[in-house]
């Protein structure tokens, strides 16, 4: 197994603010990888630093086999980027502006450009000026998406779009993407969208990536919600290290449970006795509030601050 | 709710934001003509000295003519120039707070609170207007305390403001035209040019007696100059001024009335659905960024060398039947000595002006950085140096452009008319190569800017204000050399009519060449874009 881009302990500062502060990222070739992270968490300068626009302060990074900082314009040819605010110039349509920016990174498909165009319901004879910002952000990404590239970096591309676009793109890196083999690095801060196209996923707060695994092993790291009607009272539940926010009501009963505690707890209830169970499985959301609801340090949550990816 | 609800809180808004740059400029524009008065009142101190000074066709050109011998009107004359600087600070100042708005999305943020339709508008006006006015004030304040007549005062503060005025509603204008502020920018400048041509080559020809001197007339700049401070001042002259912005700004008003919000009245065409075949490089799209402002700064040197060029065989008669001048001239190489004088001069004010579309050119690299559109292009296989170099191409030879067609049709104007355009065109066109090393080292300065403080970039302007102060005023109050020998200008040798050394060239050269590299050096180390 290769990996795309790897970096160890990135720190970056901007005057007195940290905004890497020792960050660990693996991506490994071939994979969607969701970057998840609210606004200001450092996804953005993670990005540039990798694109070789901004320079580390410490750490090491690695992108396609080479130094993102040195070997810049060689890298950049393999890989296509969609910044997170697309600005175009106002004077140049956009289909201009896709073809030059393809050309530039060294060749475009013109099948692909055009099944995307129709795709995105983007009219490229448009000036930049007239476009939205939702119609700037389709031109972008129907210049990297078109490009003939192995790693597509794509920085929140979904912010403006509406919600039948971004479905139209969800089915792209789904459908096209994937069959295609080409590593996806996908910035976002919409769970649903990460929770549909990803097999792993780096959540980053505040510079450091704090979570880092499959959506299989985050999940596990999540606490499972469960609501049963029980024929008694259970007994043991209460003292059963990993259950919270128990709430019981004569034989009703509902409790937060984690990954790890799960079986034990159903034990419980079943020896109890099980009229009916509704069991809500953990999403990524709650995983993300989890490590951003607080002020707290992210590692107060239980399996907090444990990169699943390296156990 | 009135259209207009809600413009003294835009108005408020516009001075919170502009603060320090309205002092930036109203400071200066005020403090220059009172420092002028204890220097000029030395240096000339009699009539004869003051004509002598003024009887300069260069100087006619720049400031106008001369109304009367008194020191306030010498001053005022020599202050020719700032009416225009006055005008495009006003006209850039109302797109700013109009059309940018618009364009950048921050208008619709404020469109869609309690703010009427034309509140914007009138907002950017007002402010503009009241800069003015500060100004105005200033000076009616401040000039005698130099010793100068208050009413003379009083009337050079408003002449200023009345340039201030008329260019703000021109800019109000522009900025309904088009779509983009850049266009609304060369829209509204074109027309001060033409103004401030019309005034140039309506005074040349009055001067000489020629036929001509009734173009000053078709100029709101000729009209401020005749308002004649420290002299008999016409004040009706205000009245038209006032009358000529009222009915500018309620055109602003009603085009803004009929189009949308982000919209221009020029329409905006469909472009091409796919790229032609050429623009595949950075230098094709440095091409398709630069070439109209190339095109248009080219044409513009074009036409001011025909007028200038044309009106040069007429400054010879300017001294015939005054034998004084004669014999002065005489012994500064006669009557072809003072149409070479006045040539150089103008070449060396054609330079200075080149400079600014050479730092203007220049910082379009800053521009692209803070804008977000130089990530895009180097997120592809473009290196740093070729993104910037492709810029720096344009930075390069696009005043060269300007200059030589300044050359080529001064000098074949001046050749036509003296029937020896053999001999002429050459020295002329020699006159305007020369300005260009001065002019490369400006643009190598906001390069140097560029790369090692990128923030600090804009302060190339500064360079060039030092120049222009430095070549205006330096040597009419006799600056130490040292001070003077910082403008890079002032080395270029007087061309047509002085010895040609190539030294002092090679030197600037260089130097534009060692700034450059620095600030290459520098932008391929920092971070881009620059750290906040």
């Amino acid at each position: 197994m290769t990996e795309a881009i790897r970096t160890e302990g990135l720190v970056k500062t901007f005057g007195p603010t940290l905004a890497l502060d020792g960050l660990d990222l693996s991506v490994r070739t071939g994979e969607v990888h969701g970057f998840l992270g609210p606004n200001g968490a450092g996804k953005t300068t993670t990005l540039r630093v990798l694109l070789g626009l901004l320079r580390a302060d410490a750490g090491r990074a690695e992108l396609l086999g080479g130094d993102p900082w040195k070997e810049a314009v060689a890298l950049h040819r393999r890989l296509a980027y969609v910044p997170g605010d697309v600005t175009l110039w106002p004077n140049l349509s956009g289909g201009e502006v896709i073809d030059l920016l393809g050309r530039l990174r060294g060749g475009l498909s013109k099948q692909r450009r055009d099944a995307l165009l129709e795709r995105f319901d983007l009219d490229p004879r448009k000036k930049a000026r007239s476009y939205s910002k939702g119609n700037r952000q389709k031109v972008a990404l129907v210049a990297a998406l078109a490009s003939d590239v192995e790693l597509l970096l794509l920085d929140e591309p979904t912010s403006g779009l509406d919600p039948l676009m971004e479905a139209a793109f969800r089915d792209w890196i789904d459908q096209e993407e994937r069959a295609r083999g080409r590593t996806v690095l996908l910035s976002s801060h919409i769970l649903a969208e990460v929770e549909a196209l990803c097999e792993r996923v780096s959540i980053i707060r505040a510079g450091r990536i704090v979570e880092s695994g499959s959506l299989v092993e985050l999940r596990h790291l999540t606490r499972t919600f469960i609501r049963a009607e029980l024929a008694a009272p259970p007994t043991g539940l209460a003292a059963l290290a990993g259950v919270h926010n128990l709430q019981l009501q004569d034989s009703r009963v509902r409790f937060d449970v984690d990954a790890d505690a799960l079986d034990a707890a159903l034990r419980q209830l079943w020896a109890a006795g099980v009229r009916s169970l509704v069991c809500q499985p953990p999403t990524l959301e709650e995983l993300f509030l989890r490590h951003y609801r607080t002020d707290q340090p992210a590692d107060a949550a239980p399996g907090g601050n444990r990169a699943a990816g390296s156990r | 709710m009135s259209t207009m609800t809600g413009t003294g809180q835009l108005v408020r808004l516009i001075l919170r934001r502009d603060r320090y740059l309205l002092a930036l400029w109203i400071l200066p524009l005020c403090l220059i003509p009172i420092s002028y008065v204890p220097p000029f009142a030395d240096l000339y101190p009699t009539a004869a000295a003051r004509l002598q000074y003024a009887d300069n066709a260069g100087f006619t050109v720049l400031y106008g003519r001369l109304s009367g011998t008194s020191l306030g009107e010498f001053i005022t004359w020599r202050l020719g120039f700032v009416p225009v600087m006055v005008g495009l600070i006003s006209l850039l100042t109302v797109i700013r707070h109009t059309r940018v708005e618009e364009e950048t999305g921050r208008r619709e943020l404020l469109g869609a609170t309690m703010v009427g339709r034309h509140a914007g508008l009138a907002a950017a006006l007002a402010a503009t207007f009241g800069a003015n006015l500060a100004l105005a004030a200033l000076l009616a304040l401040g000039m005698p305390s130099q010793g100068l007549p208050p009413t003379g005062s009083l009337a050079l503060g408003l002449q200023f403001a009345a340039a201030g005025w008329m260019f703000a509603a021109v800019g109000a204008v522009a900025a309904q035209l088009t779509g983009s502020a850049g266009s609304a920018r060369e829209i509204a400048a074109s027309v001060l040019g033409v103004a401030w041509l019309l005034r140039a080559a309506g005074d040349t020809s009055g001067q000489a007696g020629g036929g001509l001197a009734r173009l000053s007339w078709m100029s709101p700049i000729g009209w401020v100059q005749r308002i004649r401070p420290y002299g008999d001042e016409r004040w009706w002259l205000l009245a038209v001024a006032a009358g000529l912005t009222a009915v500018l700004a309620a055109a602003a008003v009603a085009l803004s009335a009929r189009r949308d919000l982000g919209a221009g009245l020029l329409a905006a065409r469909p472009g091409p659905a796919a790229a032609a075949s050429p623009l595949r490089s950075p230098l094709a799209l440095a091409w398709r960024l630069h070439w109209a402002l190339a095109a248009g700064w080219t044409a513009g040197f074009a036409v001011v060398g025909v007028v200038l060029g044309g009106v040069a065989a007429s400054v010879g008669d300017i001294v015939q039947g005054n034998q004084d001048l004669e014999e002065l001239f005489a012994r500064l190489g006669g009557r072809s000595g003072l149409v070479d004088a006045y040539l150089a001069s103008i070449m060396g004010m054609l330079g200075l002006i080149a400079a600014a579309y050479a730092i203007q050119a220049t910082l379009r690299l800053r521009s692209e950085e803070s804008g977000g559109r130089a990530e895009p292009v180097l997120a592809t296989a473009v290196g740093r140096l070729r993104w910037a170099a492709s810029h720096l191409v344009m930075a390069v030879l696009g005043p060269a452009a300007a200059l030589l067609a300044a050359g080529l049709t001064c000098g074949l104007a001046y050749g036509l008319d003296t029937g020896d355009v053999g001999h002429q065109l050459p020295r002329v066109l020699a006159g305007a190569i020369v300005q260009l090393p001065p002019v490369w080292v400006l643009a190598a300065v906001a390069v140097a800017l560029f790369g090692l403080r990128p923030r600090l970039a804009p302060a190339a302007w500064g360079a060039l204000a030092v120049c222009l102060l430095l070549g205006l005023v330096g040597a009419a109050i006799r600056l130490d050399q040292w001070l003077l020998d910082l403008s890079p200008f002032t080395h270029v040798p007087k061309s047509p009519g002085g010895a040609v050394a190539a030294a002092p060239l090679v030197v600037l050269a260089t130097v534009a060449v060692v700034l450059t590299i620095a600030g290459l050096v520098g932008l391929r180390r920092r971070d881009l874009p620059a750290t906040p």
